[in-house]
Parts: C-alpha cells; sequence; structure tokens
C-alpha cells in the first residue's frame, strides 16, 4: 500500500507522457531495424564491418538476423546476379510485413560495372525498393546513413500505411 | 544501310587497326629439344597418332584426334606420370574452322613438366568425358557443356554448372551476344512474374552513360533527390542538403558540455568598475 500520497496534477507529478499511436509505433519500427543477414558479394564486406563494432550498429536498434521471418529491412549487399533473382524475390516475399528495402552500392542500384548477360540491371527489377545507397563499395559510414534516412522515412510516413503491402507491379 | 555485322562472330572488334603492326608470335621448339618430353612423345606415338607436336613456352603441346582423348589421358597419366589434369575447356572457333578446339592441360609433379593436350571437334559432335580418369574433369566438363554447348559422353551428371537449368544459349560462343540474347535480358522479369510484366517493368537500362534527369528512379542529380514518382518534370526539385537532425526529432546536438573560450560573448562594460 502506497503510504504517501502523488499529487499527479502537480507539474512534473504525474509519470505519463502525451503522444500519438502513429508516434509511439514508428518510434518502435525504426529504433529495431532487423536486417537481414544477407551479404551477395564484396558489399558484404562492408556491411559486415558496419555490423561489427568499430561502427557498430546495435547503437542503432539493428541487429542482423539469420532468418528472412524475423527481420524487416532486406540490404541486398553485392551483385544480383539472374540466377539468384528469383532467390532474392522469394526471400523478400517470406519476410513479414512492414518491409523496407536498402539497395547497397552500385551493383544492386544498376547493375553497376557488370552490364553483362547474367546480372540483374538493377534490383528494383525484382523487388521494390527503398533507399538507393551509392558507391562502390559504400563506407561503412554511408551504410549508416542510409539507416538514418530509412529511420526517418519510417517516422515520416502513418503507422498505418506502412503496413500496405508495397508492389513492383 | 545498316552497317554490316557478322552473325558468327558478335564480339567486340577493335576499331583501330595498326597498319604496320606485327603480331608477336611464340617460338616453337621441336619436340626432341627436351629429353623428357621427347620420351613422352615417343612413348605416346605407340599408342595414339599425334597429327602435330611441339614446344611451346616450356609446354609440350600435342594435337590428338578426338576419339583418341581417353586412351592419351590414361597412358600420359599412368605410364608418363602426368598426375594432374589442371584445366580442361574449349575455344570457340567456329565462325574460321567450324567448331571447337578442346585442350586437356597436365602436370606432372615428378617430372616437374606441364604438358597441353588438343584436339578439334566439329560444332555439334560430342566428346568423350575423362571423368573416369580424372574425378576434376567432373566439373571441368560441365562447365564446358554450359559455357559452349559441348556434351561430354558418358559424363556421371552433364547439367549446367554456372548458369541456370533453364538458360538458353551457350554464353561463351562467340555467337552469343554481351548484353545476353532475349531470353537472357528478361530471364527474371520472366521466370519471376511472368512475360505478360515485361511491358510494365521495362526492358533493361544497358547504357551505363544514360542520365534523365527527369527520371526519379535513377540518380541525376545528386543532393536534388525526391521521392519516387514525383513529378520534377518543372525543373523544380527542391534541394535536399545532408542533415543529421530532423524535424521534430531528439535533438542531436544539444548544449555543449564544455564551451571554448573564444564562445564565450564577452561584456563591454560602461564604465570603470
Amino acid at each position: 500500500m502506497a503510504q504517501h500520497k502523488v499529487n499527479y496534477l502537480a507539474d512534473g507529478g504525474a509519470p505519463i507522457a502525451l503522444t500519438t499511436v502513429d508516434k509511439i509505433v514508428n518510434f518502435g519500427r525504426s529504433n529495431s531495424l532487423w536486417p537481414m543477414t544477407y551479404g551477395l558479394a564484396c558489399c558484404a564486406i562492408e556491411m559486415m564491418a558496419t555490423g561489427a563494432s568499430r561502427f557498430d550498429f546495435d547503437r542503432f536498434g539493428t541487429i542482423f538476423r539469420a532468418s528472412p521471418r524475423q527481420s524487416d529491412v532486406l540490404v541486398i549487399a553485392g551483385t544480383l546476379t539472374k540466377k539468384h533473382a528469383e532467390f532474392l524475390r522469394r526471400l523478400y516475399d517470406q519476410m513479414p510485413d512492414p518491409k523496407w528495402v536498402i539497395s547497397m552500392g552500385s551493383c544492386a542500384n544498376t547493375g553497376g560495372m557488370f552490364n553483362t548477360y547474367a546480372t540483374v540491371q538493377g534490383a528494383d527489377r525484382v523487388i521494390p525498393v527503398d533507399i538507393y545507397l551509392p558507391g562502390c563499395a559504400p563506407r561503412p559510414e554511408t551504410l549508416q546513413y542510409a539507416l538514418m534516412m530509412l529511420q526517418r522515412k519510417i517516422r515520416k510516413e502513418p503507422a498505418k500505411l506502412a503496413q500496405k503491402a508495397k508492389r513492383l507491379i | 544501310m545498316r552497317a554490316y555485322k557478322p552473325k558468327d562472330n558478335l564480339q567486340k572488334k577493335s576499331y583501330h587497326n595498326d597498319r604496320f603492326y606485327i603480331k608477336p608470335t611464340l617460338k616453337r621448339g621441336s619436340v626432341y629439344d627436351d629429353s623428357t618430353f621427347s620420351a613422352d612423345y615417343l612413348s605416346l606415338s605407340n599408342i595414339v597418332e599425334i597429327t602435330e607436336s611441339y614446344i611451346e613456352l616450356d609446354h609440350l603441346v600435342i594435337y590428338i584426334k578426338p576419339e583418341d582423348n581417353i586412351k592419351t589421358i590414361e597412358h600420359l597419366k599412368t605410364v608418363r606420370a602426368y598426375d594432374f589434369l589442371v584445366e580442361l575447356s574449349a575455344i570457340d572457333y567456329i565462325s574460321s574452322r567450324g567448331g571447337f578446339e578442346i585442350f586437356y592441360e597436365m602436370l606432372s609433379t615428378s617430372k616437374r613438366k606441364r604438358l597441353r593436350v588438343k584436339t578439334f571437334i566439329k560444332d555439334g559432335e560430342a566428346i568423350e568425358s575423362v571423368e573416369n580418369i580424372f574425378r576434376m574433369a567432373n566439373w571441368s566438363e560441365r562447365e564446358m557443356y554450359d559455357m559452349f554447348g559441348i556434351v561430354a559422353n558418358n559424363h556421371s551428371y552433364m547439367k549446367r554448372i554456372l548458369m541456370p537449368d533453364d538458360w538458353q544459349g551457350y554464353p561463351l560462343r562467340k555467337t552469343y551476344p554481351l548484353h545476353g540474347d532475349e531470353a537472357a535480358q528478361w530471364y527474371e522479369v520472366d521466370k519471376i512474374f511472368g512475360k505478360e510484366a515485361r511491358d510494365i517493368i521495362g526492358p533493361e537500362l544497358r547504357d551505363a552513360a544514360a542520365i534523365d534527369r527527369y527520371d526519379t528512379t535513377r540518380f541525376a542529380r545528386l543532393g536534388h533527390e525526391v521521392p519516387y514518382g514525383t513529378d520534377i518534370s518543372d525543373g523544380n526539385e527542391p534541394d535536399t542538403p545532408i542533415r543529421y537532425q530532423e524535424e521534430g526529432g531528439v535533438a542531436l546536438f544539444g548544449k555543449k558540455l564544455v564551451t571554448p573560450f573564444d564562445e564565450i560573448e564577452s561584456k563591454n562594460l560602461e564604465e570603470r568598475r
């Protein structure tokens, strides 16, 4: 039993903060973005460096998960070959909504230097992409900035809208 | 009139040819210049028919008939102690000679000698697999089939190794364009979404230097990025500088812990204290 009385109406008395549902949902979503462990080529090395202690993705609440079922960000880190395109699509479909995609590096953006028969000329031909991150390969700071931009994007959009499935077609 | 392009060789050619260019050639020595190679050559010539042979860059090069390849490799491995098959592949000579040259690169670790067995097959012919002699040939022959379409008979698993199973065409042939044929260019779209999605997704953008300022999916104007699908045809896309502080967000750069001396405002006194 409480022995002393709390004056809730007094300044600083009430342990209550007022906010909107959108804001609190987006606060949770944007600060616990869990990317899938999905490295395709040399950009994956930079992605690993971003996750490791020197650059430390954990301070953004970003923890790499080994399963598409547990992740809500897909970082396409590297060259997407035509043979692999269907698997990327399958993994993207396996991720639960809401989900976001960062296309990391020139190869994932446009095919990059691999202007050949075997490379997908831009991952956005297969899945919808939220953030295109230029560079070959992008530095870890760049990937972190891309994640911050994604967080900003998530905070801006209404929580309900974010649940709507994005469609490429 | 359209410029003539040879259909049997679609690879890019050099646009400039030096009139006085002399093609460098490698010196070819006789087989009998080297005692080890001459012994190998004489031993092998008793077994199979050798059409041509020479020593080039310390390699013994032997040309045989395609039906003799099993016998040759077997003999070189068991009798002549060439215990490694280093590489096996083909070279496209369809436009000039109507077929492929197949080569087997071999190494003897005990004799410290390298040797190359070459043979020529016509386009559409198959060659006998050497997989039972060297296990390494399993993947190399699959790669040869994948890239050139040359079938190795009696191979245990004759299937594409690099390209997807439903791929059309053989990419390393000179008749295959670098950007791929139509099936290759639409491969991922056809496979994932179906052929009817081609119109919606559109063809691949193969020109790396193409810049369309009003295309919001590309990176035409850095620092002026706009959300996807925004109409910027009036040419007034807003400036988006790099900002770490977001509107209405938690203040990233609040009050400093330590204020440098020269940032402390000085006070001018009206009169002496």
